[in-house]
C-alpha cells in the first residue's frame, strides 16, 4: 500500500453475524423463482403452465398436452440454455469477483476493470475471425475457451507485473495498469477485427459487448465444470483468501503460501474468466457489483461470500438479461450494456466512498 | 558451529536491498522462555531482523535454526504453527469481526476441508479471554480503537498456539497505558518472545536479553544493565545518557539529553 488507506464506512458490528442458512435458503428461493420467470418472458411470452408441462415432460419423457411443438422449441432450445447459461456466468462472475478483490487486496478489482475479460476477448476474436493458431482444429467447439483462457491468463500475468514493487502490488498502478491494458488488447481486438473477415466482424462486434444469445445446449458443459472447478478450490480456500485480504506479510504469518496461492487463483480466475467470455463476452461490472453486494449482507468472511453469491449471481444475470430482452423489444440488447448501465454509477460510488484511500 | 536443540539460532544473516545492505553478519540466540528486545536506531535493521525470521524477506546469506530446525526452509505453514507475529497492520478494505479475525489465527492447523471444531472454538474464545476481549467477539475489528485492535492481534496469534512470538514494533502509536499493558499481557503468556522495540526504558524494564543494533551489524548484546552503558548508547543513538536503578524493581532506566557540545550546534 502506498499509504494507508481509510477503511470503507463500517457499519457498526454490534452484534453476531447474520446466520449463513436462512439467507442462502432466501437466495437459492429468490433463484428458483428467476429461473421460470427468465423462461417465460421474451420476443413471445410464454404462460407458466407451458412452461411447467414442458420441464415436467423433459423429466417423466410424456409428451406435453396443450403446448405446441414451436412453443416447445422456443422453450428447451431457445430459452433456457439461455437462462442457465446466464446463472452460470452470474454465479461465475460473482466467485470470480470476490476471489480477485481478496488476492489483490483490491475491493475495485474485478476482470472487466482489470482488463482480463479483454485479454480473453482477443483471445476469442483471434480464432473466431482467423482460426488463429489452428485451435479449431484442435478443440473443435472449445477453440474459444481454450483461446479465452489462454488470453485471460496473459493479461492476468500482464496487470500484475504492471502494479507489482519492490514493496507489494500498489492498488493504484493495479486499477490505472488494469485499465490501460484493457484499452490495448481492445485495440488489439478492433484491428483483429478491421483485418478478419467483414461477414464475421459484426457478429464478433455484437459478442463484444456482452450477451447471452449464444446460449446452446452444447455449449453449457465446459463453462459449468471451469464454474465448478474453479468454486470448490476457492470454497476449499477460503481461510486462504481472508488471511491474503489482510495483507501479504500478515497472511504468511498465518502460513499461507502467498506467492504459490496467488498464482493459483490467477491460474483458476484466468480459467472461468476464458472460459466464461468464449461464450457470452465480456460482462463489465457484474463481478465487481455482486461481492459489495453479498459482504453487505453476510460480512467479509470468504466462505460466506462465496457460498451466498452463487446463488445471488446466478438471479442477479437471470433478471439483468430478462430487462436486456425486454426492455427495448422486440429489439434484444446486449446484456452488457445493462449491466454496465447499471455497474458503471455504483462504480463510480464505491470510488467515491474511498476517497481518502489510494484507490 | 553447534546447533542449539532448544531455541532460536540466528547464525550470520546478511540481507541486502538493491545496494544497500540491511543487516550484516548478524548472529542471535534465543533461548526457549526468554524475552529478547531488540534495539537501535530507525534504519538500523531491527524490522528487517523480525522479518527474516518470520520469512517475510529472504536472507541472501545466513541460517536460522528453530529448536534445532532448519527455518529458512521448511513450509510456512509449519513455521506458522510455531512462531507467531505481532506487528502493526494496516486495518483492511474488508470488515472482519474480532472472533473472524482471531479464527484466522488456526489456518496453521486446520487443512483445506476441515470446518472450524468445537475445539478450536475454545482456542479461539480463551485467546480473547486472555487479552479481555471476549465480550467484543462480534464487534467489527475496524471500529476498535488502536489498542483494542493490537489486543486482538495477540489474540489471533495466540489461536496459533505458537511457541516463539514475534512483536514488530507493536507498542509504536499505542498510548502509554497500552505499551504497558501489552508488555505486560505478553510476558504472562509464557512464550518465547523476540521483540523489536522502539523504548529503550520498556526494552530495559522487561528484556532477559538486549540485542543492540547499529547500521545492520550487532553492536552489543547481553543482560540490559550490560548493554544499556552511556557508552554504548552515545555510540549507537547519539544521546548522553544517565543510568539511575528503577525504586521499585532495580532495573535500569535512562534519561535522556543531547551530548555536551552538540546542543549548541543543533539551535544554532
Amino acid at each position: 500500500m502506498t499509504s494507508s488507506p481509510a477503511p470503507l464506512p463500517a457499519r457498526e458490528l454490534l452484534g453476531p453475524r447474520a446466520p449463513l442458512g436462512p439467507l442462502l435458503g432466501a437466495a437459492m428461493l429468490l433463484l428458483v423463482v428467476s429461473i421460470p420467470a427468465g423462461v417465460m418472458t421474451g420476443a413471445a411470452d410464454i404462460p407458466m403452465r407451458a412452461v411447467i408441462a414442458t420441464l415436467r415432460s423433459a423429466l417423466t419423457g410424456q409428451a406435453a398436452e396443450g403446448v405446441s411443438s414451436g412453443t416447445i422449441n422456443i422453450i428447451w432450445e431457445l430459452r433456457l440454455p439461455r437462462v442457465l447459461l446466464a446463472c452460470i456466468v452470474g454465479a461465475g462472475l460473482a466467485a470470480v469477483g470476490t476471489m480477485m478483490q481478496a488476492t489483490v487486496r483490491n475491493p475495485l478489482a474485478d476482470p472487466y476493470i482489470l482488463g482480463v475479460s479483454s485479454g480473453a476477448s482477443v483471445g476469442a476474436a483471434a480464432v473466431i475471425l482467423f482460426n488463429s493458431f489452428g485451435l479449431r482444429g484442435a478443440f473443435g467447439a472449445h477453440a474459444l475457451s481454450v483461446a479465452g483462457f489462454g488470453g485471460a491468463l496473459a493479461a492476468m500475468v500482464v496487470v500484475y507485473l504492471i502494479a507489482r514493487s519492490p514493496f507489494g502490488l500498489v492498488p493504484t498502478r493495479l486499477i490505472l495498469g488494469g485499465i490501460a491494458a484493457g484499452h490495448v488488447f481492445a485495440a488489439i481486438t478492433s484491428v483483429l477485427i478491421f483485418l478478419g473477415d467483414p461477414r464475421a466482424a459484426s457478429g464478433v462486434l455484437f459478442w463484444l459487448l456482452g450477451g447471452l444469445g449464444r446460449a446452446q445446449w452444447v455449449l453449457l458443459p465446459i463453462p459449468a465444470l471451469a464454474l465448478g472447478v474453479t468454486f470448490l478450490y476457492a470454497l476449499a480456500r477460503a481461510p486462504w483468501l481472508n488471511a491474503i485480504s489482510l495483507g501479504d506479510d500478515a497472511a504468511r504469518s498465518l502460513g499461507v503460501p502467498v506467492d504459490h496461492f496467488r498464482r493459483m487463483m490467477f491460474f483458476t480466475v484466468s480459467l472461468l474468466t476464458g472460459v466464461m467470455v468464449a461464450i457470452s463476452g465480456a460482462i463489465g461490472f457484474v463481478g465487481l457489483i455482486l461481492p459489495h453486494m453479498v459482504r453487505f449482507l453476510v460480512g467479509s468472511d470468504h466462505r460466506r461470500v462465496l457460498l451466498l453469491g452463487l446463488p445471488i449471481g446466478a438471479a442477479f444475470m437471470v433478471w439483468a438479461d430478462l430487462v436486456a430482452r425486454t426492455v427495448v423489444a422486440p429489439q434484444v440488447l446486449p446484456v452488457g450494456v445493462v449491466t454496465a448501465a447499471v455497474g458503471g454509477p455504483l462504480f463510480i460510488v464505491l470510488l467515491v466512498r474511498r476517497t481518502r484511500a489510494s484507490l | 558451529m553447534t546447533i542449539a536443540a532448544t531455541g532460536l539460532d540466528l547464525n550470520g544473516i546478511c540481507v541486502t536491498r538493491g545496494n544497500t545492505q540491511i543487516l550484516e553478519r548478524i548472529d542471535m540466540c534465543v533461548g526457549r522462555g526468554q524475552f529478547v528486545s531488540v534495539i537501535g536506531p530507525n534504519g538500523a535493521g531491527k524490522s528487517t531482523l523480525l522479518r527474516s525470521i518470520a520469512r517475510a524477506v529472504t536472507p541472501n546469506a545466513g541460517e536460522i535454526y528453530l529448536d534445532g530446525d532448519d527455518l529458512l526452509r521448511m513450509p510456512i505453514g509449519a513455521l506458522a504453527r510455531r512462531v507467531a507475529v505481532l506487528a502493526q497492520e494496516h486495518p483492511p478494505d474488508v470488515e472482519f469481526t474480532v472472533q473472524e479475525m482471531v479464527t484466522l489465527g488456526r489456518i496453521p492447523h486446520r487443512t483445506a476441508l476441515s470446518g472450524i471444531t468445537t475445539s478450536e472454538r475454545a482456542i479461539i474464545m480463551h485467546a480473547l479471554e486472555q487479552v479481555g476481549m471476549a465480550g467484543r467477539a462480534h464487534r467489527g475489528f475496524s471500529s476498535l480503537s488502536g489498542g483494542e485492535r493490537t489486543r486482538v492481534l495477540l489474540a489471533r496469534a495466540m489461536a496459533q498456539q505458537p511457541d516463539y512470538l514475534l512483536l514488530d514494533e507493536p507498542t509504536n502509536h499505542l498510548d502509554i497505558r497500552y505499551q504497558l499493558e501489552l508488555i505486560e499481557l505478553v510476558r504472562g503468556l509464557g512464550v518465547t518472545v523476540v521483540a523489536a522495540l522502539h523504548d529503550l526504558n520498556l526494552a530495559a524494564a522487561h528484556s532477559d536479553v538486549i540485542v543492540m543494533l547499529a547500521d545492520g551489524r550487532v553492536h552489543t548484546t547481553g543482560a540490559p544493565a550490560e548493554v544499556l552503558t552511556p557508552a554504548n548508547i552515545l555510540a549507537v543513538f547519539e544521546v548522553a545518557t544517565t543510568v539511575v536503578a528503577h525504586p521499585d524493581h532495580g532495573r535500569p532506566q535512562l534519561l535522556f539529553g543531547l551530548p555536551h557540545g552538540t546542543s549548541s550546534r543543533v539551535a544554532s
